[in-house]
């Protein structure tokens, strides 16, 4: 049978209309199909994350849920290449068993969505790109791709990278593939760098007294040659008393002082050379004993689990917001913040992730307005029932959009694939 | 081998010289605008010195606003342009094209910008990669990539190739290590991507540019990372018996989970020859010599340090030396950087090879490349970024002998395939230019080729920007793809090659 017949006598779809391609020959044979009837489709994998990013502008809808499990894993490379729509739960757990991890640290967006976890697929992570509080030292998603597959929006399977680290054979698509909510390619097959995991960790909680004291922190930690590997910031002070009661259950540990703003570090590795690291950077910012809490490895894990999970802002109704600025602007965004919304900053003072309580989207006009005069952007990440997507929930300059049209163009030039997902016209 | 396709020349562009050399004069000094012959003939080559082109003219202009301009009058006039950076590329990247304008950066040679608080550095391309350290180290601060020519290679250049360094396993490449650039498109168009935050939201379009090798804009302005320099940085010198037992200690060290600031690997051949020519104290009796690099704070070196010994022992290691000084951490690499011109000064000329392979195939390309030497009687010397997995096969041979020259290209082309073949890659750090532009198709089938051409299409829709390079012209695989030095007189004889 053909695959216009196929598609035709809808033998791909279930009963929601939603098509299941099994392999790589059939999202290739599918989208050539949609190619030819210029019929665009949403691309989902295990719907995780498909409510980041704009309502697509399609007709059909495509899942690809079914290319799943591990091609090739080997430690001893540092690789592990997989079917694009491997579950990363599955991915963590082989990885695991020989004491490795995905060092960008995947944030689990299911808590945000639904209150609970689910952390979808690997090729759903990917077109995301946002990796977890490890990034400011390992670097993002991007970062660990070594290589994919993957169908363009005229049906081409095509591939990029490989499974080395050093490789710079033709342009590397990789990167550009990362974070492009797939309007580039349908991903079918995924090669990421993986790293051993450390020995343990601790984290040390520090109770500053004002922003320019949590900058100051921020700036002495990610100057040390004693190096961390996370550094997040969680005010008390809101207005908003159910955000400072949630936050007092999510961050609830032995060894954490409550109803208070903390700085929390974390430092990785073999147990002597943590101890040696806190000592160090205790002497570099001038603390105590006193001044601090530490989290021994069994707190610090789970702290720094429900930081990923982004779990103070569980289940939220409103519109959630991921903004990233050079962090010598940190302090100042904190103070504005003090007043309007709740928030915590991630990434050593770089990230900030902003609940904005308001229906009206004057208010993110006004963020993303900061954000781009700190030198950085945002992204709503999460939309209340109300947004009416008056304002964009990415941020985009023109010269970029126009560039950004051009390369969907070279990929997808019938807009095939997510069309609008991103911005109008790509 | 000096001859490759190139290019049609247009000779409607050849007959204008005078007038467009004229109108360059407008936009920018009239002294940035070089067309007698003695003026371009530095500018003949890059560091792939065997090929050889005079451009029609050099333009070197002094701001981004000037590069805008020119790239405007060149893509309204239909002018092809190849960029060039500091001219220390080793695959061609930056030949010149007789009927195109050399656009040259050198004079984009200012830091604008040192920003310790966002820990980055706003720099103008045409600046050293070590000028970049250099203006930062005093604050404990350094860059990371670190190619072997970083005394002279620019960022911009480094932009444009992707470039690595020893220590790529733990600290990545370029593109991992900078956080926006400024960039002209072919029609003179400036745009910015990225800047001092990490991960610019949307289409990772610095992503694309870095290791587009200057086909897809001309960089103007880059901003990088600065990390903390280590604080404790530790050598080992060991020597194994046999291919096996170093190659399997190395994948050993990865998979117990140690990451190396660097790891390095020489075989037997090249041992001898760097210790002939630098008197490094290597172990001469080892079949394979690894330098394994730590670092990190005093007590996880010296953890780390335990553990690389006891694998090393248990493969058998038939050495063993530890660095205690700085200096002696030093002396332990001068061999490695002296590997190029060791060879050079075994044979007239040798090939340097650029592949990537899976460490785990180590003794296996090792061997295969063995082979093939005794097939084609030819001496090969081999170093390895072991922690990368990147191959530096170096084949000597005496160019006059023309037999020779023709099997030296062959055997260079079988290891390439050969890299492929195991898992790797044609080119792992050296960029494929002109130099391995007919082996594209090794790795990449023709929709592969479609897709990078389209995107090259989609952003400079004439194809004027360095045309000619890293895609095959002809489609078809030639036997091309290594760097031919001739009696050890690289382009830059002073830079170490590793």
């Amino acid at each position: 049978m053909s695959t216009k017949i196929k598609i035709n006598s809808q033998i791909f779809q279930d009963s929601n209309n939603i098509y299941y391609p099994k392999d790589e020959t059939e999202v290739s044979d599918l989208i050539r199909e949609l190619y030819k009837q210029d019929s665009p489709t949403e691309i989902i994998g295990n719907n995780s994350k498909s409510f980041i990013g704009n309502k697509t502008q399609s007709a059909n809808t495509t899942s690809l849920s079914k290319i799943s499990g591990i091609i090739d894993y080997k430690p001893e490379e540092l690789y592990i290449k997989v079917k694009a729509c491997t579950p990363i739960n599955e991915i963590e757990q082989v990885l695991s068993e020989n004491n490795q991890e995905l060092a960008f640290e995947p944030i689990d967006f299911g808590y945000i969505k639904e209150g609970k976890s689910n952390k979808g697929t690997i090729a759903g992570y990917l077109s995301c790109n946002y990796a977890g509080s490890r990034r400011f030292k390992v670097g993002s998603v991007r970062d660990h791709v070594l290589g994919f597959k993957g169908v363009n929006g005229k049906g081409d399977i095509i591939k990029s990278g490989g499974t080395v680290v050093k490789n710079v054979t033709g342009y590397d698509l990789s990167k550009l593939i990362a974070g492009s909510f797939g309007t580039l390619v349908a991903l079918t097959e995924i090669t990421l760098k993986v790293l051993p995991k450390k020995d343990s960790s601790k984290t040390v909680i520090i109770y500053p007294s004002n922003f320019e004291q949590i900058y100051d922190f921020f700036n002495k930690l990610s100057s040390s040659s004693s190096e961390i590997s996370g550094a997040v910031f969680i005010p008390e002070q809101s207005k908003d008393k159910d955000f400072v009661t949630k936050k007092n259950s999510v961050f609830k540990f032995n060894d954490l002082k409550s109803n208070v703003s903390f700085i929390a570090f974390r430092v990785e590795g073999d147990k002597i050379s943590i101890e040696e690291k806190i000592n160090n950077l205790k002497k570099e910012l001038g603390l105590n004993n006193s001044d601090i809490s530490t989290l021994d490895v069994y707190q610090s894990e789970p702290f720094w689990k429900k930081v990923n999970n982004l779990e103070v802002f569980e289940k939220t109704e409103h519109n959630l917001i991921r903004m990233v600025i050079p962090p010598a602007n940190g302090s100042k965004l904190c103070k504005y913040l003090e007043n309007n919304h709740n928030y915590f900053v991630d990434w050593c003072g770089s990230l900030f992730w902003i609940e904005v309580n308001s229906k009206k989207e004057e208010k993110i006009k006004d963020l993303k307005k900061m954000a781009e005069d700190f030198g950085g952007y945002l992204t709503v990440i999460k939309t209340s029932s109300e947004y009416d997507f008056g304002e964009a929930i990415f941020t985009v300059d023109k010269v970029r959009l126009i560039i950004s049209e051009k390369v969907k163009q070279s990929f997808d030039p019938k807009r095939i694939l997510n069309p609008g997902k991103m911005y109008r016209g790509v | 081998m000096s001859e490759i396709a190139l290019p049609k020349i247009d000779s409607s562009i050849l007959n204008r010289k005078s007038e467009i050399v004229k109108k360059l004069s407008k936009l920018t000094n009239i002294e940035n605008v070089l067309s007698e012959t003695d003026e371009l003939r530095p500018y003949e080559t890059d560091a792939l010195s065997v090929y050889t082109q005079t451009p029609l003219a050099v333009v070197l202009p002094e701001n981004t606003e000037e590069v805008s301009e020119i790239l405007k009058f060149c893509h309204s006039e239909n002018i092809k342009v190849v960029p060039r950076g500091a001219g220390t590329g080793l695959s061609g990247g930056a030949l010149p094209l007789q009927d195109a304008i050399l656009l040259g950066l050198g004079k984009f040679n200012k830091i604008l910008e040192i920003d310790y608080e966002n820990k980055c550095v706003v720099t103008q391309p045409g600046v050293t990669n070590l000028g970049i350290t250099h203006a930062v180290q005093h604050k404990g601060f350094y860059y990371a990539p670190d190619p072997s020519s970083q005394l002279a290679c620019s960022i911009g250049g480094n932009v444009a190739e992707n470039s690595g360094g020893v220590h790529s396993l733990k600290y990545g490449t370029t593109t991992n290590n900078i956080l926006g650039v400024q960039m002209v498109m072919m029609d003179g168009t400036i745009c910015r991507f990225g800047g001092k935050s990490f991960d610019q939201e949307g289409y990772d379009l610095m992503g694309l540019i870095c290791g587009s090798e200057g086909l897809l804009g001309v960089v103007t302005e880059v901003t990088v990372k600065i990390l903390r320099t280590p604080e404790v940085v530790r050598a080992a010198l060991i020597g194994f018996p046999s291919i096996k037992e170093g190659g399997d200690a190395a994948s050993e060290i990865i998979s117990s989970g140690i990451v190396p600031a660097g790891m390095e690997i020489m075989d037997k051949a090249l041992i001898e020859a760097t210790d002939n020519f630098s008197k490094a104290g290597y172990p001469r009796d080892a079949e394979l010599l690894l330098i394994v690099e730590l670092d990190g704070t005093e007590s996880e070196v010296n953890e780390l340090i335990k553990k690389v010994e006891a694998i090393c022992k248990k493969n058998n290691c038939s050495s063993l030396k530890l660095s205690n000084s700085e200096k002696e951490r030093l002396s332990f690499w001068a061999g490695r950087k002296a590997a190029f011109p060791a060879c050079g000064a075994m044979a007239p000329d040798y090939y340097c090879m650029d592949g990537s392979i899976p460490r785990g195939k180590l003794a296996e390309a090792l061997l295969e490349i063995k082979k093939l030497s005794e097939k084609y009687e030819l001496p090969v010397a081999n170093c390895f970024h072991a922690g990368d997995g990147n191959l530096h096969p170096l084949i000597m041979f005496d160019g006059n002998d023309k037999e020779q020259l023709r099997k030296t290209e062959e055997f260079g082309s079988e290891i390439l395939k050969t890299c492929v073949r195991l898992g790797g890659v044609i080119t792992g750090e050296h960029g494929v230019g002109i130099e391995k532009r007919e082996l594209m198709c090794e790795m990449f089938n023709d929709n592969d080729i479609q897709q990078q051409l389209s995107i090259k299409k989609s952003l400079d829709e004439k194809n004027l920007l360095n045309p000619g390079k890293v895609y095959p012209i002809l489609r078809k695989c030639a036997e091309e793809g290594r760097v031919h030095v001739h009696k050890n007189k690289d382009k830059f004889p002073d830079l170490p090659r590793f």
